[in-house]
């Protein structure tokens, strides 16, 4: 009855309470002469002992007695050098009492060790530094391993000219051409001429890039946009062709987005290569209703897109471009029009090539690409294909057109609109909203006449104030509120003081 | 002459473009070679003769039909060696002609109902197969069991406990003393590990691995990564008694520290994880070994063995030093600094052997078996044993094992 007691308690030990607390041997031990009897009988007070205090109480009696000096926080966590030896030192005297003697003393012991902690246990900077550098490493050897190859230099070319969105566009361009991995060449043309302006974001970028002017303003109708631009594009061609840079040459317009994975994409490219690009043809109205409209007249339930269309075979058959006939009534003719932006049929953006198609005199230039002097004088190149006799040479990339990596986006503010040069307020506008006329949230309410006493300011803040109690909210809510109301009514003023100039 | 020359450089010229193409899309390895050469890839067929006993049901079918979890476990490298061997090219029917002589006895198939085998009845069953082969079979009595070899893959081995002290106490069970034992436990100086050992990894199921595979070129952004135990608060509620204290040191040390993703989940990403870390901790829990070495190898990622004076697999022939990290346990409070000062170089060429294929396959016990796998590795430690040295043979009429040796509770049968 005992032995299945026992053995019984074995297995509850096994799978929850304390291991091998009185786990002497099996469960058949002497049970004959009286001495294993009252052992039996004292394990079982110790057991209960420990149930009721929660640690192995028969243990500690062990230590107690049997060693000399020994200190009391045994038990404890904190790492000091004293405690630890006195820790190895108990658990090797504890070994010993259980231990027979082994022929050769083991290093490592059986017992209860102290669980070393150090004096700070928090991430040491130097160290996490160093583990980043390791991170980086291990992840430049991954790539150089399993992704490109050879990895050519990318050369952006992108068209621009100074107006209110271009630190918007372009500061997205940037940041993502600062991404890139590769080595970049960015070839930037600037229609008007080189601007400070330009020269000044560019420089942020911290890129290669040549900068250069073209000596034409930007037009204000969208199609005389799209053939400048083209034109522009050229004069970078040139630039490639006579500085004879040697890489892949993509169209970055600066409003376009670009995935990271476009530019692993394209190193797959041979000579000339076509990307499905993502039509975002957007609406400058404020309504969506015209867009959405057409949209649906139009019967498409997906984004458009541009780019090279394969067979099951992936092959290049033909070309996937943006039907612009249902949208063309709607569509926008100068930039600050109210209507949809539309792209053209085949985009430059969705081509790369290969920089050494545009080079004079090399001998393995294939059959198939004309002269770049020949379109000197060509007033409007659609896209690249122009540039190519046979335009079945095409290598569709991005898995046959299927991935879009590129999506193309027009949104410009109006022709007129004014920016500070640099973004930069300087000096600081001399208009200024007192504050006496900002509501305090525990002054009593002023009567809606004295918001209309001055007539600029007025409006705007007339505007403003309707359907506003500010009295439950706290004061610092309210006093920041007051800031961004001021702000803005300067900002305001600024604008109509200009429009009135 | 001209001629010949000019053949020779064009030959000379592709064989290298093509070498030079074909190992652009391999990822780079490197050869392992461990004390006992470049073994890894030897081929046992041939080199040594098993006999394989025919023990009566009760011994290994009997047991496995009762429960069909031990197919699973982490021991259960004793079934399918079991198997393995039957089908082998190694065995022999003809016992007189037979290097090695194998007992099919699974000991560790004794489960609780979480799946924990008890080892208390394992003594009393290997004694009673032994005496069965011994008297059945002349074989035994020939070396006193020196030739014969058994798999013994329990927390300790052939101790047959699975608590440490308990273990230790008992010893390996006397009537093994002279046999082989192929057993996962290993540490140097340990009462449970003979001399002559082979140790082998833990049963790791190797569908389940290949199942959980991610794209190669996932950048490894994880510094370090463990998941398990810190505390064993069922058996060791104080700590300091589980893994000797160094697993609460770890989670005392690093649990606010970013670079260590360790914690007590139990994540399904568990095996994408770790093919997303640099280094993966291995350390010791109740006992030294654990399968977190296995599924480190396989995945790739560099493992960080905590465990003093541990021995690990096929320890001759796999050069452990040169492919994981070992920290001692008093090491690890300072186990940032130890990481991280050590030299990318160093880091990318432990990487290297870890891709290796060859190693990776050693860990594994695939079903059906696969040249250069655990199989063939313990196959060819068998064989690097061999010839059986004469003294082994004993004389008529000499005997070494004590046969009433051990427990009481040991001498009865089973």
């Amino acid at each position: 009855m005992k032995l299945s007691a026992l053995h019984q308690s074995y297995l509850n030990r096994r799978s929850s309470n304390f291991r091998g607390l009185s786990g002497d041997s099996s469960a058949d031990g002497s049970m004959k002469s009286q001495a294993s009897v009252f052992w039996l009988v004292l394990h079982g007070l110790c057991c209960l002992v420990s149930l009721v205090l929660g640690f192995r109480f028969s243990r500690l009696v062990f230590f107690l007695l049997f060693s000399p000096s020994t200190t009391t926080n045994l038990y404890s966590m904190p790492f000091r050098q004293a405690v630890e030896a006195s820790v190895f030192q108990l658990s090797t005297e504890a070994a010993n009492q259980v231990l027979p003697v082994n022929t050769t003393t083991p290093r490592v012991v059986v017992g209860r060790h102290g669980i070393r902690i150090r004096p700070w246990p928090h991430p040491d900077p130097v160290e996490v530094m160093k583990a980043h550098r390791i991170i980086e490493r291990v992840q430049r050897e991954q790539r150089a391993q399993f992704g490109v190859k050879a990895p050519r230099t990318l050369i952006a070319v992108t068209p621009t000219y100074v107006r209110t969105f271009q630190t918007l566009h372009m500061t997205g361009v940037m940041h993502s051409l600062m991404l890139v991995p590769y080595d970049l060449v960015w070839i930037v043309v600037e229609a008007g001429g080189v601007t400070n302006e330009t020269t000044s974001l560019i420089a942020k970028s911290g890129l290669r890039n040549i900068h250069v002017g073209f000596n034409e303003r930007m037009p204000n109708s969208w199609a005389d946009r799209h053939r400048l631009e083209a034109k522009m594009r050229l004069h970078a061609l040139k630039i490639i062709r006579e500085e004879k840079l040697d890489g892949i040459v993509i169209f970055v317009d600066d409003s376009n987005m670009h995935s990271m994975e476009l530019f692993d994409e394209i190193q797959n490219v041979k000579w000339i290569g076509a990307l499905s690009v993502g039509i975002l043809a957007h609406s400058n109205s404020a309504e969506e209703s015209s867009f959405s409209l057409a949209w649906k007249e139009a019967d498409n339930s997906v984004i458009p897109v541009q780019g090279p269309a394969c067979n099951s075979s992936n092959r290049l058959i033909g070309w996937h471009t943006f039907n612009s006939l249902p949208f063309l009534e709607k569509s926008a003719t100068h930039i600050d029009d109210r209507g949809i932006i539309l792209p053209r049929k085949l985009e430059w953006a969705g081509f790369v090539l290969n920089s050494r198609l545009l080079w004079k005199d090399f001998t393995d230039k294939p059959m198939w690409m004309k002269d770049l002097d020949l379109f000197d004088g060509v007033d409007d190149m659609e896209s690249p294909l122009l540039l190519l006799n046979d335009a079945s040479v095409v290598e569709p990339l991005g898995r046959c057109g299927l991935q879009v990596m590129i999506w193309w986006l027009r949104v410009e503010a109006r022709s007129d609109s004014k920016f500070p040069p640099g973004w930069v307020i300087d000096p600081p506008l001399e208009i200024t909203v007192p504050s006496k006329h900002t509501q305090w949230p525990d002054a009593p309410p002023e009567l809606p006449m004295s918001d209309k006493i001055v007539d600029a300011q007025g409006e705007t803040l007339a505007v403003k104030r309707p359907g506003k109690t500010r009295r439950s909210r706290s004061k610092h809510d309210a006093r920041n509120k007051r800031k961004h109301e001021s702000r803005n009514a300067e900002v305001d003023i600024s604008e109509k003081q200009t429009k009135q100039n | 002459m001209r001629a010949y020359w000019w053949e020779f450089t064009v030959v000379l010229y592709i064989s290298v473009l093509l070498w030079g193409c074909e190992a652009e899309h391999r990822p780079r390895t490197e050869r392992i070679s461990g004390s006992a050469g470049d073994v890894l890839e030897d081929d046992p067929v041939g080199r040594l003769k098993v006999f394989v006993y025919e023990l009566p049901n009760k011994y290994n079918k009997k047991i496995l039909q009762k429960d069909p979890r031990c197919l699973n476990h982490m021991f259960a490298a004793e079934i399918y060696m079991h198997r393995f061997l039957l089908s082998s090219p190694v065995r022999t029917l003809n016992p007189e002609e037979a290097d090695w002589f194998y007992t099919p006895i699974y000991t560790t198939c004794d489960l609780t109902p979480t799946g924990l085998p008890l080892p208390f009845k394992s003594p009393r069953m290997m004694r009673s197969a032994i005496q069965l082969i011994s008297t059945t079979w002349p074989y035994w009595n020939r070396t006193d069991g020196a030739d014969h070899f058994f798999v013994v893959p329990h927390d300790f081995g052939a101790c047959f406990h699975y608590q440490e002290e308990k273990a230790i106490e008992r010893g390996i069970l006397p009537l093994l003393q002279r046999a082989t034992l192929v057993q996962t436990f290993g540490q140097r100086n340990h009462v449970c590990l003979n001399e002559g050992s082979i140790t082998i990894p833990p049963y790791a199921p190797p569908q389940k691995m290949q199942a959980h595979q991610i794209p190669v070129d996932t950048p490894r952004s994880i510094f370090v990564y463990f998941r398990g135990l810190f505390y064993d608060v069922n058996n060791d509620p104080e700590g300091g008694y589980y893994a000797r204290g160094a697993r609460a040191a770890v989670w005392e040390n690093f649990k606010n520290n970013p670079l260590f993703d360790i914690s007590t989940d139990h994540p399904t990403t568990y095996y994408e994880d770790m093919q997303r870390a640099i280094f993966c901790l291995c350390p010791l829990g109740w006992a030294p070994w654990s399968p977190r070495l296995v599924e480190a190898v396989v995945f790739g990622c560099i493992p960080v063995i905590i465990a003093d004076d541990i021995v690990l697999p096929f320890a001759d022939a796999i050069p452990w030093e040169e492919i994981g990290v070992f920290v001692d346990e008093k090491d690890v409070p300072n186990l940032d600094m130890i990481l991280t000062s050590i030299s990318p170089s160093v880091i990318l060429r432990k990487q290297r052997l870890l891709a290796n294929p060859s190693m990776k396959r050693a860990m594994l016990f695939p079903q059906p078996a696969q040249p250069g796998d655990a199989f063939h590795q313990i196959l060819n430690g068998l064989a690097r044993k061999l010839p059986h040295d004469r003294s082994v043979f004993l004389k008529p009429g000499q005997k070494i094992l004590n046969w009433t040796a051990g427990p009481v509770g040991d001498m009865k049968p089973w």
